[in-house]
């Protein structure tokens, strides 16, 4: 049992030393502050109601510049929306419906259109990098489908991101800049200061405040709370499967636990023999 | 071989035309194997287990993969939203490549510390090597397929070595991507590789255990088989012991998969290839992070790279050269240790070296995954994995020979089941 231990031990050394080795991979991220979230932990599991909240901020300020172009209409109805107020947001957005009978994709010049249904991937709203650029002085908003799998800590960068805006750029930060890298901050035009974005300035102007969305469930209508709701909603974005990996997890360790101790038991039985 | 008298008629007559039952009863149940194994014996079939996870579920994702640079990324995310289990199959197979790795690094350690590699086992040893040589390869090639940012740039950076081989270096890379920069031609090859390589490692695998069943199971008494006393049959003393390890190993990897599959993972990944935009960090998989760290250790200023200076080598093939050196030179290693005795258990010098070595290579690890400007117990990064290249080269090429020949080695016992018998009460396997 003791040569067991020891390598199990050891084992977990090397897994542990390969863990840090990745979370060091990933480079200078800027440390953020952890936040409590309903889908964290062993059990964790989407909050539906903030979910639906995310989705109203998402839509009334995020929508304007990023698309969510991995997910489909459809998929809205998992977070508890209607398939009647799913359709009717669907049906807001054009997408190509050639060709016609005629086998023509374009006629008069114009692009044959439907509007969205169900099962089309929500509508980007730029038709490519070029025409986002042009319309944000230059910058090109990403989409967000996987954004909080794409930043290390997603969800609690985005919080973060959301929440850490200045008007100004603090005094104080800037004294400690010029301390630590020996020449002034410069804000530059059109840039917002932003305490957790690499570099500090970002082409996002400060996009949620207080009452920004107006909440239906007499949920406080707080910066935090926005920034909170749509940061849960773009995990579920990111990660639909969330629930169902979870709870299966759940499932397959006390399934292994129970059969380990069999086996374990097994093989000392089998075992007493030797020697 | 064909000792064995088949009841079944079925078996009986199918034997007697192909014998594989007698095949599988001699491995197996007529499998004399050494009854002094400790757990550390386990990782050999806990890392075929994981070839298989990675074949079925590899097979699996491949019906559903794209592999065109404009399609890669979203057949994958397809994979994760739209396929039924699709995103367990893929966190089966990303995490999976972790594990066998760990699994693997585990084996060559324990293989290193009880002498495993030294005669009469030097082919089983190669074989050792020739596999872990191709899994480095399929697991980069399948790094690249979800074509993701660190797909990309990875592909890159990793191609782009092959352009330090003098005079034709440019023609290579060029020839390896199909195209003059990392595009659809090299997704597709890749893909094509990916596919094909973990066959060829099952190959190997198969001939790594002929080679095994040739020479028996080293063990940690380092003393060869030398009668009945000594064994038992691998069936069912060691299935079962296997069959326990491969679940408490099942345990380990699945935490991964159901509640970090993304933490060995980078996630610039999640971001689609853009040949344009250039991640600020360029790392490899964890896996080969040591390497890295040796091949970025031959700058220009390094006291390393001198004598590969005085032979008008350029730094970048010396870091090259010497990253592949460090795989190369494991196939001298039994010749490289001189000892008479095997197992590091009886040689108390080579032990505390052998843990050395093994800090020695976790340290060039970190240094791969880090700037080479930023420090290490207030040292540069850049010194730091300098000095740990020179180590690992020394420590194999001459401190391995120098403990052989000089180390006073304990008293060793003279066979297996003396081993057993012997030194503790509580031999518990």
């Amino acid at each position: 049992m003791r040569k067991f231990v020891i390598s199990a031990v050891f084992g977990a050394v090397l897994a542990a030393s390969a863990v840090v080795g990745s979370a060091f991979a990933a480079g200078d991220a800027v440390k953020v502050e952890g936040q409590d979230w309903s889908f964290s932990g062993v059990f964790g599991k989407y909050d539906k109601k903030q979910l639906q909240r995310g989705f109203l901020v998402y839509k009334d300020v995020c929508a304007g510049c990023h698309g969510l172009r991995q997910v489909a209409y459809r998929n809205l109805l998992e977070i508890g929306l209607t398939e009647e107020a799913v359709k009717e947001y669907a049906a807001e957005f054009e997408v190509p419906a050639g060709p016609n009978d005629d086998g023509e994709t374009i006629v008069d010049g114009e692009l044959l259109v439907r509007p969205a249904k169900l099962s089309d991937k929500m509508v980007p709203p730029f038709a490519n990098e070029q025409a986002a650029r042009v319309s944000n002085s230059g910058a090109f908003p990403p989409d967000l489908s996987l954004m909080t799998k794409a930043r290390m800590n997603g969800p609690d960068y985005l919080y973060a991101l959301l929440t850490k805006y200045e008007e100004e750029v603090p005094e104080a930060f800037l004294k400690e800049y010029k301390e630590k890298h020996g020449e002034e901050f410069v804000l530059p035009e059109g840039m917002s200061f932003n305490h957790v974005f690499p570099g500090y300035q970002i082409a996002m102007a400060q996009p949620l405040s207080e009452e920004s969305v107006e909440y239906e469930d007499g949920t406080e209508p707080t910066l935090e709370n926005h920034a909170k709701d749509v940061t849960a909603f773009l995990n579920w974005a990111a990660e639909p499967e969330l629930e169902a990996r979870k709870s299966m997890g759940v499932k397959v360790m006390i399934f292994l636990l129970l059969l380990s101790v069999m086996l374990f038991a097994l093989k000392k039985r089998i075992w007493s023999d030797v020697h | 071989m064909s000792d064995v008298q088949w009841k079944n008629p079925v078996v009986k007559w199918v034997d007697e035309r192909l014998p594989v039952f007698s095949l599988m009863h001699h491995s197996t149940v007529g499998y004399p194997t050494p009854k002094n194994l400790n757990y550390w014996w386990n990782f050999g079939s806990l890392a075929l287990t994981c070839l298989i996870i990675m074949i079925v579920t590899g097979i699996f994702l491949a019906m559903s993969y794209t592999p065109h640079a404009s399609m890669a990324f979203d057949s994958v995310e397809r994979i994760m939203r739209d396929v039924n289990y699709g995103w367990l199959l893929r966190y089966l197979h990303a995490n999976g490549a972790s594990m066998f790795f760990i699994v693997v690094y585990i084996h060559m350690f324990r293989n290193m510390y009880y002498g495993s590699y030294r005669a009469p086992r030097e082919m089983l040893w190669f074989l050792g090597l020739a596999i872990y040589l191709a899994m480095m390869a399929t697991g980069f090639l399948g790094y690249v397929l979800p074509w993701g940012q660190m797909s990309f740039w990875g592909a890159t950076v990793i191609t782009n070595l092959f352009s330090a081989i003098p005079l034709v270096g440019d023609d290579v890379v060029t020839w390896l991507w199909g195209g003059f920069s990392v595009d659809n031609p090299t997704l597709n090859r890749f893909f094509s590789l990916h596919y094909l390589l973990p066959f060829v490692i099952f190959a190997l695998v198969a001939l790594h255990l002929w080679a095994l069943h040739v020479v028996k199971s080293n063990n940690p008494a380092g003393v060869e088989i030398k009668s009945e006393e000594d064994t038992i049959p691998f069936h069912p003393y060691y299935t079962i012991k296997d069959l326990y390890g491969i679940a408490i190993f099942m345990i380990i990897y699945l935490a991964f998969v159901f509640w970090a599959p993304n933490f060995l993972g980078h996630p610039d990944n999640y971001i689609e290839a853009n040949p344009m935009v250039t991640p600020p960090h360029i790392v490899p998989e964890w896996y080969y992070l040591p390497f890295y760290a040796i091949l970025r250790a031959f700058t220009a200023d390094a006291i390393i790279y001198i004598p590969f200076g005085w032979f008008f080598i350029t730094p970048k093939l010396a870091g090259v050269i010497a990253m592949f050196g460090a795989i190369i030179v494991l196939f001298f290693l039994p010749w490289l240790d001189t000892s008479k005795v095997l197992s590091a258990k009886y040689r108390p010098v080579f032990k505390q070296f052998f843990w050395i070595f093994v800090i020695n290579v976790l340290i060039l690890g970190y240094c791969g995954a880090k700037s080479p400007t930023d420090t290490l117990f207030g040292i540069k990064l850049e010194i730091v994995s300098q000095v740990a290249t020179f180590y690992y080269f020394a420590h194999l090429m001459v401190l391995t020979p120098l403990i052989g020949w000089m180390e006073k080695t304990r008293e060793v016992p003279n066979s297996i089941a003396a081993a057993v018998t012997k030194p503790t009460k509580t031999e518990e396997a």
